[in-house]
């Protein structure tokens, strides 16, 4: 089924504090699509996880917040796009346990498992790209 | 600079978090709760997060090394009020807090850390009663 996007926001994450503006902002959508509770802390602390991979690892980056539909499902898409270094090996960031640096090696792995889908586009000197989609329902 | 009031109660620390915590704020709490926990000798912390919506890992590392920390100061450290969703994420993003006890309110919270003093001074009674005899 095709996916539509219906609106979208771009946010600029390159502090610390964007952080929290960011989480307000991807919960706003999420609630007026009527994403459960469970689902919306599962979305937002993917979110969370991520962005602070971008601002750790990334140097920061740009999130773009879409909220979507396919069929009768609505969900919301989030986008981080960041021109850090890239990531060498994502078969390996991938793993649980993995870090390079000092954290406990769960945000991808452990992001991925909050989410419906995810999926990691990174190149070794351009930046890196994740996407994640939450269903409302899913 | 915002900052994360600790409160004194008897033998306890008590922390109310009350906003979402960003990086700086988190760490800045975990030094200041270690630092009191030493000023003070409290033999317990209780931190309670039942207004807070996120935990993430970083949030997670956070508290577990409060209870570490605090571990090494002689003082046990509790959390409670976690929300039912907060529960579901963390375990599914994969996140164990080692170390931390936790009680499902304030109330309970403080009954196990009281609870575990009590424990803490009949250990020593028996203690003293083996060098006595």
């Amino acid at each position: 089924m095709t996916i539509l996007p219906l609106a979208k926001d771009t946010i600029k994450v390159y502090k610390e504090q964007d952080v929290v503006l960011l989480r307000n902002r991807v919960k706003e959508h999420a609630v007026r699509i009527k994403m459960g509770l469970v689902n919306q802390t599962k979305l937002i602390t993917a979110a969370s996880e991520l962005v602070r991979n971008m601002l750790r690892y990334g140097g920061g980056g740009e999130v773009l917040i879409e909220v979507i539909s396919r069929g009768r499902d609505n969900g919301v898409r989030l986008s981080f796009k960041d021109k850090g270094p890239g990531i060498a090996d994502i078969k390996k960031a991938m793993a649980d346990g993995f870090s390079t640096g000092k954290s406990l090696g769960l945000g991808l792995p452990g992001t991925k498992r909050l989410v419906n889908e995810f999926d990691l586009k990174s190149e070794v000197g351009k930046g890196t790209t994740v996407t994640i989609i939450k269903w409302a329902n899913g | 600079m915002d900052r994360i009031p600790i409160l004194k109660m008897g033998h306890f620390l008590l922390v109310t978090i009350q906003v979402d915590l960003y990086d700086r704020l988190a760490m800045d709490l975990e030094a200041d709760l270690v630092k009191m926990v030493s000023k003070t000798g409290a033999k317990g912390v209780l931190i309670d997060i039942s207004a807070v919506s996120i935990v993430d890992s970083f949030m997670g590392r956070i508290i577990g090394n409060i209870a570490s920390m605090s571990k090494l100061l002689d003082a046990e450290t509790v959390v409670v009020g976690m929300q039912p969703a907060v529960a579901i994420t963390l375990v599914e993003l994969g996140l164990e807090l080692p170390g931390v006890h936790t009680a499902l309110n304030v109330e309970k919270g403080m009954e196990l850390l009281q609870g575990m003093i009590v424990a803490d001074d009949v250990e020593l009674e028996e203690d003293d009663d083996i060098t006595l005899s």
